[in-house]
């Protein structure tokens, strides 16, 4: 089983190299191979298992608290603008 | 390190009487640091920060001020955020990140007045397991030349084996802890899921990161855990459950404990020597009283298959919000290990794909947290190898994703189960470190820290 490298990094948003695809393609084919192992077990009726200590629906109440600062948020940023991130065009 | 005979509770014993200064041991510390700057254990050393503090510590010590770690210079993972440090995640994606606050586990022990020193060197993101994932080199053994020290939390484990600070802290998403622990003849101990707060700490795999720490001795660890430990709002994944006395379980003696050991753990894959001496303390611990047994654990064979689907999943989606815009630089940046897993957990979450990966792993991760709750019906504690061989050359499986991954063996069980493990020092093997772990059900860190003392007391 291979992956389709050049198009899962694509959903990924990351580029790569020619060079890059052609490793990474030849590396995760064995680790595909071995993770197919999974196929040798039945495991029919039995429940996913997502929270291992078995919490379930911890919330909070929806109060506002402080949090940070206009500029310490943007400390960070490479790119702003009038206080506030400044993004090559999306549409 | 002058003050390397000292335990951290002996330590702040003589800070309290005064004889002598945290100044003058964070000074012996930093100095231990620059003379060892070969293994590469740090990334960032905050010496005049940590200078500072310690003479502020010093003062507090003289008004009267007594705190556990008051004074007490240790060293933090730089997957931790550090308010105002440079925190890397050892990628060059964030070579120039500098958070604007802290993690819980770091707030809570500044709190309890330890003194931090720097961020150590980890494999990037903490992808790995030697240590040598890192955009800022590898780290190397203290015990032997080019040698590994054990990821992912390499730099943290060196700098208390080499008695560069008292403690460090680490993350353990498949053995991050306990094996550089077992590869640098120190404690390392994975707490329970959800025990420590990963607040602030930079996520793994969110449903397998366990936020834990390096020592010397099990009853540091203990105090330590005592420290971090505990509900946070900020994460939902601690729980109410009280923070036991870790203390009182060093005043119980182990007799009549049940030690299980899970013979698929012990079988062809184990290098001789490691099984040899962890026989040995076995027989020990039972000279002493304990009870062991011979367990199993079924859906072993494939814990790693289930771990290889379940960890790139939560990576890829985690490393997601590294867009280079908010902080850290351009996607390009991420490191070889770091887009391999982000490709692969793409590639099983993604349409098509998601069932038979993904929900299938899901499922088995179900029978073998449903493997150890039978076991632990039966035995108190699991012992079990850390990992299958002795510390590898750098260099060596560079190369070969498959076999590093393989390497987790026997560590990434406890992770998928949510279950703690404290590895333990058990001497060394042609000048090289081996260690073993100790296993129990949720929240049984107490239990760990009583059989792992009584490990440390066998002096083999």
């Amino acid at each position: 089983m291979k992956i389709d490298v050049k198009h899962v990094a694509k959903l990924a948003n990351l580029p790569l190299s020619g060079d890059e695809e052609e490793k990474f393609e030849r590396q995760l084919a064995s680790i595909i191979e071995y993770v197919e192992k999974l196929n040798e077990t039945d495991v029919g009726n039995v429940e996913e298992t997502s929270q291992i200590t078995g919490l379930e629906n911890v919330t909070r109440e929806d109060h506002p608290k402080p949090s940070l600062s206009q500029d310490e948020a943007l400390s960070n940023a490479k790119s702003k603008h009038n206080g506030l991130f400044k993004v090559k065009k999306v549409l | 390190m002058n003050y390397s005979a000292y335990t951290i509770q002996e330590l702040r014993e003589s800070l309290k009487k005064k004889h002598f200064s945290s100044e003058s041991v964070v000074k012996d510390c930093l100095r231990e640091i620059e003379d060892n700057k070969n293994l590469n254990a740090f990334i960032t050393v905050c010496e005049k920060e940590a200078v500072e503090k310690a003479k502020e510590a010093d003062k507090k010590i003289k008004e009267g001020a007594d705190l556990p770690l008051l004074g007490v210079p240790i060293s933090i993972k730089d997957m931790y955020l550090t308010k105002g440090i440079r925190t890397t995640a050892a990628s060059k994606v964030l070579d120039d990140y500098i958070p604007q606050y802290s993690a819980t586990a770091v707030k809570k022990l500044e709190n309890a007045g330890a003194i931090i020193l720097g961020k150590t060197n980890c494999d990037a993101w903490a992808h790995g397991s030697s240590g040598e994932n890192s955009d800022y080199g590898p780290t190397e053994n203290p015990y032997l030349k080019d040698y590994v020290p054990g990821g992912s939390s390499s730099g943290s484990a060196v700098s208390v084996a080499a008695n560069m600070c008292f403690a460090s802290t680490g993350t353990d998403t498949g053995g991050s802890i306990r094996l550089p622990a077992s590869f640098c003849n120190v404690v390392g101990l994975k707490p329970t899921y959800g025990r420590v707060s990963r607040y602030g700490v930079i996520a793994m795999a969110s449903s397998l990161d366990s936020i834990g720490h390096f020592t010397r001795y099990v009853e540091e660890s203990a105090l330590i855990l005592s420290i971090t430990a505990g509900k946070d709002p900020y994460d939902g994944t601690t729980p109410n459950e009280k923070v036991e006395d870790y203390s009182s379980y060093f005043k119980k003696n182990i007799k009549g404990i049940r030690i299980g050991m899970p013979k698929e753990y012990f079988s062809k894959g184990l290098d001789k020597r490691i099984k040899e001496k962890i026989e040995k303390e076995v027989r020990y611990l039972e000279s002493r009283g304990a009870k062991i047994e011979i367990i199993s654990l079924p859906h072993t064979e494939y814990a790693i298959a289930c771990y290889y689907i379940i960890l790139p999943a939560e990576v890829s989606s985690n490393l997601a919000r590294y867009d280079g815009i908010r902080y850290g630089s351009a996607r390009q940046n991420f490191g070889d290990e770091a887009k391999r897993r982000i490709i692969l957990g793409t590639y099983v979450l993604s349409s098509g794909y998601y069932d038979a990966y993904y929900k299938k792993a899901m499922k088995i991760r179900t029978l073998i947290k449903k493997d150890f709750d039978e076991a632990f019906k039966k035995v108190d504690v699991i012992i079990a190898p850390v990992s299958p061989t002795l510390p590898w050359k750098i260099g060596e499986k560079a190369d070969d994703p498959l076999a590093m991954y393989l390497t987790d063996i026997y560590t990434v069980t406890a992770n998928l189960a949510g279950i703690p493990g404290l590895s333990v020092p058990i001497g060394l093997v042609d000048g090289l470190p081996v260690g073993m772990q100790i296993l129990g059900p949720h929240f049984s860190e107490g239990r760990l820290f009583q059989v792992g003392k009584a490990v440390e007391e066998s002096g083999l």
